[in-house]
């Protein structure tokens, strides 16, 4: 406790370092899994093709990645980039078949009727498909959040500062406490993350929570028919 | 005017869901297609907005070919109301009312004026403008998903089993309430239903078909009762097993001055009116089609 109460500026500024570091992967992989997703359900072979790549990403272990990508595109091996490049690359992984189950789990009396009021293709895809999809993506967004911020630690053994700073760092100087406190605000910050983005999507999409109603007559009134009918 | 000249489609799987098709569907009256699932009612009223181009043949409306007109300004310029309402989940009942005129850059605040009064026209409270879609009871939904097809004012109206799913009571209800709408709106309405009841009570002009939607009879409905072509007419409207032949049964006492009639399976059907012994009859013309529900239930049932 006192190692803590002693280094608190510090553990701020890894937390900020973290976050710096975290959070572009988690709206990239957003992005860009919309159109992969999209292009997943366009085609009756597109869709075991990205999603069985994409989920291979996921299988490349880290560490390796850090290093293959500055070679790859000519940065340095502390560049804050390698990491958003190889965050964003496991987002992805995990991002594209929930964008693609969503966009497919869209109901298509609802596409149809879109269609059929004068939607354009593109406009429906944002206005009606998109949002609709929006629970799942929901859903995707939180397991990529949670696991882009674990991830995030990683590049601590390559020397980029984050919260896993205070693993290789209590393990090198023997602070227990240091490296408990690195794992307990890794999994603070995840729990964060997380409300902030279950309240983002409360906002988003009002019309998941609205109550159902209990039936009256088909005019809204409360019934007002003769029973005999 | 709409008008179908040798129309035909053939869907790539092969199913040839329409064959030579045509028709001419007159402006300002509510056309039938009537017909068991996978007749192709359905093909042809989507091919009326391009939702479905035909394989061969032609589609005018008011003489002008559709393939010509691009299909989203053609579909914005054509009601369209469809069984389960269609309705957008995450709109809620007035935005979804608006929906076309806001994708035609109405101003939303005039958008919204509108849709209030045209929520006002198919007979909902306006408190339920705030609402979801999912907050609504099913005949509700529906009457949204008329007042939404009407948004733009069109001149064509297209109805795909509007009424299918829901209970008879509210069915008749809304049934009632396209007839008033119909009579004060003079929209040319092409509906598509597999009830036989609803195309009689609805249609101006009904069309019975069978399968590769092939005309069996076309006419007004007291045309197809009075005469049904084949048997494949006489069959559907239920004129083969005697249930549009009614007698009046004799052994059952009158009351009043009504007396019971039966069918030819000998199942009460209806009663007439026979004041002083003498048959009631009845002057055709002009029709009112806004008799209560309790009549209708009866001839439901």
């Amino acid at each position: 406790m006192k190692w803590i109460s002693n280094n608190l500026e510090l553990i701020g500024q890894l937390s900020l370092d973290h976050l710096a570091i975290a959070l572009p992967p988690i709206l990239l992989s957003f992005i860009l899994s919309i159109p992969i997703g999209w292009l997943a359900n366009r085609f009756a072979w597109s869709r075991g093709v990205l999603l069985t790549l994409s989920s291979l990403l996921y299988a490349i272990p880290s560490l390796p990645l850090f290093i293959v990508i500055p070679v790859v595109i000519g940065t340095g091996l502390r560049d804050p980039i390698n990491m958003t490049i190889a965050l964003t690359l496991y987002g992805i992984a995990l991002m594209v078949r929930s964008t693609a189950d969503g966009l497919a789990s869209v109901d298509g009396d609802v596409i149809q009727s879109a269609t059929a009021m004068g939607y354009s293709t593109w406009t429906r895809f944002w206005r009606v498909e998109l949002p609709l999809a929006g629970p799942v993506l929901l859903a995707g967004v939180r397991v990529v959040s949670v696991s882009t911020i674990s991830l995030t630690t990683v590049g601590a053994v390559l020397g980029i500062s984050s919260l896993g700073s205070l693993f290789t760092d209590g393990f090198q100087r023997s602070i227990t406490a240091e490296i408990y406190t690195g794992i307990v605000v890794t999994i603070v910050l995840a729990l964060i993350f997380d409300l902030v983005i279950v309240q983002l999507g409360r906002l988003l999409m009002p019309w998941t929570r609205a109550p159902r109603k209990t039936r009256d007559d088909s005019r809204g009134r409360l019934a007002e028919r003769e029973v005999t009918a | 005017m709409i008008e179908f000249r040798s129309v035909s489609k053939q869907f790539p799987d092969g199913t040839r869901a329409v064959d030579d098709f045509s028709i001419t569907i007159p402006s300002r009256k509510t056309t039938v297609f009537v017909g068991s699932s996978g007749c192709g009612k359905t093909t042809l009223l989507r091919m009326i907005n391009r939702m479905v181009d035909p394989s061969s043949g032609s589609i005018e409306i008011d003489g002008e070919n559709i393939s010509a007109v691009e299909p989203v300004h053609l579909r914005r310029g054509i009601g369209y109301v469809m069984q389960n309402s269609g309705l957008l989940p995450h709109r809620k009942v007035i935005d979804n009312v608006a929906t076309v005129p806001l994708l035609n850059g109405v101003p939303r605040k005039q958008a919204h004026a509108d849709a209030l009064d045209l929520l006002d026209r198919v007979g909902l409270d306006r408190s339920l403008a705030n609402r979801y879609p999912s907050q609504l009871s099913g005949g509700q939904q529906q009457r949204v998903g008329v007042a939404r097809g009407l948004a733009v004012n069109p001149n064509i109206l297209l109805m795909d089993e509007p009424f299918g799913a829901v209970d008879p009571i509210v069915r008749s209800d809304l049934q009632q309430e396209t007839i008033r709408l119909q009579r004060d709106l003079d929209k040319t309405v092409v509906f598509v239903t597999h009830d036989i009841d609803e195309a009689f009570l609805l249609g101006d002009q009904v069309v019975i078909l069978q399968k590769g939607a092939k005309i069996a009879q076309q006419g007004t409905p007291e045309e197809i009762l009075a005469n049904p072509v084949n048997d494949f007419v006489a069959s559907f409207i239920g004129a083969d097993r005697g249930k549009r032949r009614l007698t009046v049964d004799a052994n059952i006492a009158a009351s009043g001055d009504d007396l019971l009639l039966v069918d030819a399976g000998g199942y009460a059907a209806g009663v007439i009116s026979a004041p002083g012994g003498r048959l009631a009859v009845g002057n055709p013309s002009p029709k009112s089609r806004s008799i209560s529900n309790k009549t209708d239930q009866a001839g439901d049932a």
